[in-house]
Parts: structure tokens; sequence; C-alpha cells
């Protein structure tokens, strides 16, 4: 949690946005995530979300599905994902937070999974599948840990719900931009930026914008409205299934290209 | 009376969904317990379940298969002879005027058998909705001619392709229709499984199975049963039949698929062999490997297909207010097939688990007991699947 609130103020003091890129651990595999996360780190993300692999994930689109599948696929869980995490510590400061559905951490048990994250060098976690209604006992094991319980705000929320949500969550507000599922979109909603003002209004933590964000174009039109960017299935379509050396490198220089309108004076 | 108001059976239910759903089931929930106080609401379900379902469905006294089976005195709750073949319409119809009052223009609904998106379609027809039914491809394959059905009615049959391309991955694709066009669509979950509130508002619509069987027995026998029987994929039509019986000294038996077999690890019993988790926006027990992902379920009978349950029947099986069984592929055709040459009636294969499980424990049941078989559903969408299946054998 204190990693993130720090890259938050830090960001904020020069002016300047944080870029959030997800990822699914283990797609292709472990190996190259952990590769894939050293080069985001170098080339401009400021936070990354590594995707828990989950058999049934219903938030997302089939781009992250797929990427899910591969990582399964490797047998990836979340005892190796804790691992990748662990040997990122030796190389990186950047803060991580893991993002999956409320099923496998519920099966690893929630204190056990908080503690053992918290020790392993994660920052927090995003669950889609788990409103704050539900959440009291993972909000609890997870500050209690020191881990970051973020939480998501949408559309269709209202206000009321949106301040509720604004005072629960740690680290930051996940906005999600769309009615719908993740997926790289050609364009976003039209009345998303007065949405983001409005929320700004109702919420003082830092705010952060993802779902269906794909380009630069997109991330400079959104960047003086919010705090953070997430891009994910933009990313995970670039590495699906690739291998090869030149794809990390790749990866790169797009994080350094939705890097570049986030720094300050852009 | 449970569930509690954030939807909770004990430790099960809920409503682990994502925040974009959020609003859309405090909606729902708001909606119903207004809408189902309201007089006209009533009147014109209680009409149309009449007049156009052809409620009450009997409760037949199965004299042949009693006498075949010499254990004890069989009745069959008749949902086979509701319009649309199975008891999945008193859900349908009750959310289609639901959803008409809520002022939603389309409705979306997941189907395993294909029953509950022949009856979703029928509804959506009759209430002049659009309609979209999300079916695995397996599905599609098994039980061809509901799938015509449900295109002749109008609806748009989406394939699903992911998984094990059955009913959880038809469920998984609907809620991510949802998530996307939440706001003028309803999405019409066929049993007592999801979200709050749909386990209880589809316990509601289904509840007129029970209350019906409660005065027909008494009609006939002059007294309560000594134990009901219904089949429990998602649990609907068990859960119909068993509620308005809740307090009374009535035991329950819900009979699970144990497919392959129990010990093969391909079959469809959840609360018999599995574990508690979260799925499709609800805690309840779950078919699950060590690391939370979903196993994939096997059934001869597509409706019961599905590695979750309702909440309130774990809560049941937590609290022993009913005993949960599992009945095999080839036990299941047994069932089938004595109903058949009995009492010439064909079940749904998965009604077929319920008439099996008292086939098989006849025995064991005392001198003048009485049973209620719950006969969900017709088996006219399963007689190519069986006859392909009596053929190689
Ligand atoms: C005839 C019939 N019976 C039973 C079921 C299982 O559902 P539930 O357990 O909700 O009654 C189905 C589901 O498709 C069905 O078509």
């Amino acid at each position: 949690m204190k990693k993130i609130n720090a890259m938050f103020k830090r960001l904020a003091a020069r002016g300047e946005k944080a870029l959030i890129p997800y990822i699914t651990a283990g797609d292709p595999s472990l190996a190259l995530s952990r590769e894939l996360v050293l080069e985001m780190a170098g080339r401009g993300a400021d936070l990354i979300e590594l995707g828990i692999p989950f058999s049934d994930p219903l938030a997302d689109g089939p781009t992250i599905q797929a990427a899910c599948q591969r990582a399964l696929k490797q047998e990836v869980n979340l005892p190796k994902i804790l691992d990748l995490v662990r040997t990122l510590r030796q190389d990186t400061e950047i803060p991580l937070v893991l993002m999956g559905y409320y099923n496998p951490i519920l099966a690893y048990g929630l204190d056990r999974l908080a503690r053992d994250a918290a020790e392993a060098g994660v920052d927090g976690f995003i669950i889609p599948d788990l409103p704050g209604e539900e959440a009291r006992d993972w909000h609890r094991a997870a500050c209690d840990a020191g881990l970051a319980p973020i939480f998501l705000a949408a559309p269709t929320s209202g206000p009321a719900r949106i301040r509720k949500i604004g005072s629960l969550t740690r680290g930051f507000l996940y906005y999600v931009s769309v009615t719908g599922i993740t997926g790289a979109r050609a364009g976003l909603p039209e009345d998303l930026k007065t949405a983001l003002a409005e929320v700004r209004q109702l919420v003082t933590c830092p705010l952060a914008v993802g779902f269906g964000i794909s380009t630069p174009e997109q991330v400079r039109d959104l960047a003086p409205l919010v705090d953070g960017v997430v891009v994910g299935s933009a990313i995970v379509q670039k590495i699906a299934c690739r291998t090869d050396a030149a794809m990390v490198k790749e990866i790169g220089d797009f994080i350094a290209e939705l890097k570049a309108p986030l720094r300050s004076g852009q | 009376m449970l569930p509690d108001k954030h939807g909770h059976f004990g430790q099960f239910g809920g409503r682990f969904v994502p925040e974009t759903l959020m609003p859309a089931l405090l909606e729902l929930e708001k909606a119903y317990s207004r809408i189902r106080r309201d007089p006209d609401f009533r009147k014109e379900l209680a009409g149309l379940l009449k007049d156009y379902v052809g409620r009450p469905s009997p409760l037949y006294f199965a004299q042949h298969l009693t006498q075949a089976l010499g254990g004890p005195k069989i009745y069959l709750k008749r949902e086979d002879l509701n319009h649309t073949g199975a008891h999945k319409i008193n859900n349908t119809l009750g959310q289609g005027l639901l959803a008409r009052r809520m002022g939603k223009k389309r409705v979306i609904a997941e189907t395993g058998a294909g029953q509950h998106g022949v009856a979703t379609a029928t509804v959506a027809a009759l209430l002049g909705m659009e309609c979209d039914i999300y079916m695995g491809t397996e599905d599609i394959r098994r039980q061809r001619l509901n799938v015509i059905r449900m295109k002749l009615l109008g609806a748009q049959v989406i394939p699903v392709e992911s998984g094990s391309c059955t009913l959880k991955d038809a469920m998984n694709e609907a809620i991510r229709d949802w998530v996307t066009n939440v706001r003028h669509t309803h999405y019409v979950i066929g049993s007592v499984a999801g979200p709050h509130p749909y386990p209880r508002l589809v316990r509601d619509f289904q509840s007129v199975i029970g209350r019906e069987a409660k005065v027909q027995m008494r009609q006939a026998e002059g007294r309560l049963p000594d134990c009901l029987v219904a089949c429990v994929g998602g649990g609907s039509n068990a859960m119909g039949l068993f509620y308005p019986f809740l307090k009374d000294p009535v035991r329950f038996i819900g009979v699970e698929a144990a497919g392959h077999g129990l010990e093969s690890g391909r079959h469809s019993a959840t609360l018999v062999a599995g574990a508690v988790g979260v799925l499709h926006g609800a805690c309840s027990y779950l078919l699950q490997d060590p690391w939370g992902n979903i196993r994939e379920a096997h059934s001869l009978a597509p409706g019961l297909d599905y590695p979750g349950v309702g909440p309130e029947h774990s809560y049941f099986k937590e609290t022993g207010r009913a005993e949960y069984v599992a009945i095999n592929d080839e036990e299941a055709l047994e069932g089938f097939k004595i109903l058949a040459r009995t009492e010439g009636i064909l079940p749904a294969l998965e009604s077929a688990h319920a008439v099996a499980y008292v086939q098989k424990h006849a025995k064991e049941f005392k001198d003048g007991e009485l049973v209620v078989i719950n006969l969900s559903g017709r088996g006219d969408k399963d007689v190519e699947a069986v006859s392909e299946i009596l053929e190689q054998s």
C-alpha cells in the first residue's frame, strides 16, 4: 500500500500521471512475465497489474480470456505468481498489484493470502467480482497485511455508490471507462470525460481509469482528468502467443509511447 | 426468513458481481419487492399460469411404477405437462412480466438443456420482447430440437465456444452481455442460482409447484407426503417443490448427476462432491480444483451439467434440511426406461435422475410411505440422444 501511495505522491509533485499496464501472469510463460515486468518498469510504467489466470473470467473480453487460458495451460497458480513477485523484488521496486477473480483468492484463504502476498512484495489487489458489500473480511485482511484493497467504480454506479467506494478503496480508485467488459476499443464513450470530472469531485483518493484504453492518443485525451491510466488488452493482444525475443522489446516500446503523453509538460 | 437483506443464506449466497452490475441488482431487488405485492401483477401472472401454462399441473398417482418397484407409493408432479414441457416456464413468465414492468425491452438467458431457453423465448414472444439465448456448442449439438424451437419463437441463439461449451460457459457469456447492455436488458436467470435477488426470486416463482402439490396430496391422501424427490442442476425445480414444505415434517431429497461416476471425476455432483466457493455471483458449493479454478461438469442430462448450484441448497445441505445424493448416467437411463414402459411417460433426462433414485432405493422406504417425484420436464428433447445411446449398447 505504502509504495502505491508514495508513487502517486511523487508523480503528482511533478505534475505527471501514472501509466498502469496489465499483463496476465504466466502469459506466455512466467519467465517472460518476469522479463516483461522489468522491461515495462524500465520504459515508463509506474505500477504494474499482474493478472491471476482464472477459468471463468466473466468481466473479461476475448483477449484476456485467451491469455488466462494460455497461462492456465502453463499451470500458473497463485503460489507460482507469488514466487514470481519474490524474484521480481530482487530487481525492481515498482508497485505490483495482483488482479484476479475472487474464487482463487478464497480458495487460497483470505488471511493467508494477504500475509503471503505482502511478504512476497505485492502492494495491492484488484478483485473485479468482489463489490464492497461482500468485501468486509477481505478489506480487513488486506489492510492488516499492509496491502491495498483496490475497488472499482463503474459508469452505472451513480454518485452515492462512487462516494462509498471512494472511501473504501486504498491506493487508488479504479474507474471502469465503459459499461462492459475488458477489451481494446476503437472509441471510448462520449460522456467519459464528463463522468471522470464528476468522479473527481466525489472522491479524494488518486483516480485511475481503465477498460478499453489502447492508444497513446486516448491516453493523451484522458490524462488531464485522472491520476493514472490502465492499459490491458492492448498490451495482452501484442503479447498473444509470442515467445520471441523481439516481443519483450516491442512491448517496451509500446509502454514508452503510452507513457509519453503522461509526462509533465505534455 | 432467508435470505437476509444482503441475499445471504448463512454463509452462502450474496452478490459477487462486477460493480457495473451492482446497481442493476439493487434496482431489480427494489422493483421486485414492489411489484410482487402489486395485485395487478399477481392477477396477470396467475391468469397466465392457468390459461397459458395449463396450471395446476396434475399430481398423478403412478400406480404401475409403484407396483413395479414394490416400495413407496409414488406420485408424480407433472411439470412435464406445462406449456413448453418443463417447470422452467413458471419462472420465465414471472421474470418476463417483471422485466416488462421495469421497462426492459430485451431479455437474455443462458440455457443448457434448452428448456429454459425455450421458456424464455416463449415468454419473449408472448410479451413482445427482443430475446437472445446463450447456449454452449456441445449443448446445441445434443439438444438440436430445442435450438430449432427457440429460433422458431423468434429468439437468436448465440453459440458459446469457450471452456466445456456447456451451461457454465453459456452463463459466463450471458453475464458478459448483461454487463454490457444492463441499462435496457433483463437477464432471465434460469435457476435458483446467481447473485441476489435471483435465488429468492426464482424460488418464489417456482414455489407454485410445491404449493399445488401440498393441496393435491391432501386431497388425494388426506395428509402430507413423507418425502419429496427432485433432480438438482441449479436447483429450481427442487426448490420449487421443497420450499412450501420447509416447516413440515417432510424429507427432501435432491438428486444430482453422478455422470460417469463420482470416482471418475466426470460428474456434476456439486453438493455431494464439491467444495464451497464463489461462481456466477454467489457463494455456494462448486466443482473446483485446489487453486479455485472451476472444473468442467459432466452429465448425460444437459440441464444438470453445471459445476455450481443454488446457494439455498448449500444452506439446506449444511443445516441438514435436505439430503443430496447422486445418480449416474446409466442409472438415469434405467429411470428413463422404467417410466416409459410402466407409465407411458417419457421423462426429461434430468427428471429421470429423480425417478432413478427412487427406483434404486425403493426397498429402503417404509411400507405406505408417500413419495412425490418432481417430473420437471418431458423427454421429447432427449429422444435422439437416448436412442443413439440405446442403439450403441
Ligand atoms: C427438465 C429439466 N429439469 C431440471 C433441470 C435442472 O434445473 P433445476 O435444477 O434448476 O431445476 C432442467 C434444466 O435445464 C430441465 O430442463
